[in-house]
C-alpha cells in the first residue's frame, strides 16, 4: 500500500497550505470586504483534493483547518476549521469526477466548498456558542466570503492544481 | 402506482457499478480494491473524533482556566507569527502605494481640515480649565446662597475700574432686569464681595469691600464683637481690610472670622456673610483703640462669577439661585 501523502506530496501541501496561510492573515487583511477575506486555506484543500481525491483532501483538510485553527489571529475554538475543512476536502474529492478537471467544474466545485466550509465553521460556532452571533449576520458573511473565494479559486485553485501535477505527474488522479 | 414500480429495479442497476468505498470482500468470496482516492471508514471516523476531542478540550478547558490546546497554539504561533509579521512587513509599503497617489487638490484640503481641526481642539484646550473653574464658582455659588440664606442672582464680572481711578469697582452683567438694585450685598464661593453702587437695565456697578471708602459693619464670629471694616484700596494677595472694633477694650485672636453685621433691610449689606479671617492685631495706646488687620476670604484680583442677594421671589431675566440652593 502507497503512504497517503508521499514525502514531496506532503512537503508541496504543507508549503501551499502554509503560505496561503500567511497571505490570507497578512496580504487580504489589507484588502478584506466588510472585514471577510478569501479563505485561501480552504482553495488550497479544494484543489489538493481535485487533484489526488477525497481521502487527501480529507487528511490535508484536517491538517490545514487545525493549522488555521492554531496560527495567530485564531481565537475560536480550536478544531472548527478542522472540521470544516475536513468536509470540505471530503466533498471536493467526492465531487470530481474522473478524467481532467474542467474550469466549470472546479470552479463550481470551490464554490460548493466554500460554502460548505463557511457553513460547517459558523455552525459549529452556533452550536458551540463560541461567538455567538446572529443568523443574519453569519448569512451576510457567509455571501461575502463565497463571492471572495469564487472571485479567488479563478487564480488559485489552477495554480495549486498546477503545483501538485509538477510535482508528481504519474500520481494525478486526472 | 403501476409506473413507479418499475423505477427502483432500474435505480439498483444504475448503483451496481457504483465503486465500494473500502476494500472488502464481495459475496464471491474475492477481495475488492477499494477506489482509489476515497477515504477508509477508520480515517473519516478517527479525524471526526480527532475534531470532536480537540473541541471539547478547547471548550472545557483545564484545571487551572487556560486551555490544554494554550500550549499548541502557543507552538503554531511562534512559527507562523513571525512568518505573517515579515510578509505584512515586505507587502505593507506595496499596500500603502494607492494612498500616496493622491493630488494635490486632496492634500490640501487634508491640511486645511487638520488645521481647523487643530485650531478647535487648542482652543478646547486653552478654555478647558477656565470652564472647570467658572463651573466650580457657580457650585460654590449655590453653596452660598444655601449657607446664608438668601436668594442670590448670578452674575459675571465683566469689567474691572482702572487703578488710576483710584476705586476699587467692577461692573458685572446683571442690572435692573436681572432685579438688582442699589444697595444689594454681591458675594460670591468665598465670601462678601461688595455692594451695588447703581444699576444700569443690563449692568450693575459693584463697589469691592477692599475700596478705600468702602465701610462695612463686621461681627467678630467668636465673641459677637462689632466693628467696622475698612477697605484699604489695594487688590490681589496683599488686599487687607483693617477692622476697628466698637468695645475697645476686646482683642479679637488671630484667625478668628469676620462676618457681616448686617444693615437695616438688608442694605446695603446683609448679615452673616464671612468677610474674612483676621491676620494680625495692632494696639494703639494714643488713641487706645485695638485694629485687627482682616485678610478677606475673597481674591478680588480674580473675581468672575459673584452673586448679588435679592430678595426672594424676585422677578429676574435669569435664573435666580434660592436659598435652599434650588434653580428658579
Amino acid at each position: 500500500m502507497t503512504p497517503l501523502l508521499p514525502a514531496p506530496r506532503a512537503l508541496v501541501a504543507f508549503v501551499a497550505v502554509s503560505v496561503a496561510l500567511v497571505l490570507q492573515a497578512s496580504l487580504f487583511s489589507h484588502l478584506s470586504v466588510q472585514g471577510v477575506v478569501p479563505n485561501l486555506v480552504l482553495l488550497v484543500v479544494v484543489a489538493a483534493a481535485l487533484v489526488h481525491g477525497s481521502e487527501v483532501g480529507l487528511v490535508l483538510g484536517f491538517g490545514a483547518g487545525l493549522l488555521l485553527d492554531l496560527a495567530p489571529p485564531a481565537d475560536h475554538i480550536a478544531g472548527r476549521w478542522a472540521l470544516a475543512l475536513m468536509v470540505v476536502g471530503y466533498v471536493a474529492g467526492r465531487l470530481t469526477s474522473s478524467g481532467k478537471p474542467r474550469v466549470g467544474q472546479w470552479l463550481g466545485v470551490a464554490a460548493a466548498c466554500s460554502f460548505v466550509g463557511t457553513s460547517v465553521f459558523a455552525l459549529t460556532g452556533v452550536l458551540l456558542r463560541d461567538p455567538a452571533v446572529g443568523i443574519g449576520e453569519l448569512l451576510r458573511v457567509e455571501v461575502v466570503s463565497l463571492a471572495w473565494d469564487v472571485a479567488l479559486a479563478v487564480v488559485v485553485v489552477p495554480l495549486v492544481i498546477g503545483l501538485f501535477a509538477r510535482v508528481e505527474p504519474d500520481r494525478v488522479l486526472a | 402506482m403501476t409506473d413507479l414500480l418499475p423505477r427502483p429495479t432500474t435505480r439498483t442497476r444504475s448503483r451496481a457499478p457504483r465503486p465500494v468505498l473500502e476494500d472488502r470482500i464481495n459475496r464471491r468470496g474475492s477481495l475488492e480494491p477499494r477506489e482509489p482516492g476515497r477515504p477508509r471508514r477508520s480515517l473519516v471516523v478517527a479525524l471526526v473524533l480527532a475534531c470532536a476531542t480537540l473541541m471539547t478540550l478547547d471548550q472545557v478547558g483545564g484545571a487551572d482556566g487556560g486551555s490544554p490546546v494554550d500550549p499548541l497554539r502557543r507552538l503554531v504561533g511562534e512559527v507562523y507569527g513571525p512568518l505573517e509579521a515579515g510578509v505584512d512587513g515586505v507587502l505593507s509599503p506595496v499596500i500603502a502605494v494607492p494612498s500616496w497617489l493622491r493630488d494635490h487638490h486632496d492634500l490640501a484640503a487634508d491640511i486645511n481640515r487638520l488645521e481647523s481641526e487643530n485650531d478647535q481642539l487648542r482652543s478646547e484646550l486653552a478654555t478647558s480649565d477656565y470652564d472647570r473653574n467658572r463651573l466650580q464658582e457657580y457650585d460654590d455659588l449655590t453653596a452660598t446662597a444655601e449657607s446664608i440664606g438668601y436668594a442670590l442672582v448670578p452674575a459675571r464680572v465683566v469689567g474691572i475700574g482702572p487703578a488710576q481711578s483710584f476705586s476699587r469697582t467692577v461692573t458685572i452683567d446683571a442690572g435692573s432686569r436681572a432685579g438688582l438694585a442699589p444697595d444689594m450685598t454681591v458675594v460670591n464661593g468665598d465670601g462678601l464681595v461688595g455692594r451695588v453702587l447703581r444699576v444700569t437695565s443690563t449692568t450693575a456697578t459693584v463697589l469691592l469691600v477692599v475700596d478705600a471708602d468702602s465701610t462695612v459693619g463686621g461681627r467678630v464670629g467668636r465673641s459677637m464683637k462689632v466693628g467696622f471694616l475698612h477697605g484699604r484700596g489695594d487688590l490681589g494677595q496683599t488686599a487687607r481690610l483693617d477692622l476697628e472694633l466698637v468695645d475697645q477694650t476686646y482683642v479679637p485672636a488671630v484667625g478668628e472670622t469676620v462676618v457681616t453685621w448686617g444693615s437695616q433691610d438688608g442694605a446695603p449689606y446683609v448679615s452673616g456673610v464671612p468677610v474674612g479671617r483676621v491676620d494680625s492685631v495692632y494696639s494703639s495706646l494714643r488713641e487706645t483703640t485695638q485694629r485687627a488687620v482682616i485678610q478677606p476670604f475673597v481674591d478680588f484680583s480674580a473675581l468672575d462669577v459673584v452673586g448679588v442677594v435679592v430678595p426672594s421671589g424676585t422677578l429676574s431675566d435669569r435664573g435666580v439661585i434660592e436659598a435652599d440652593g434650588s434653580l428658579r
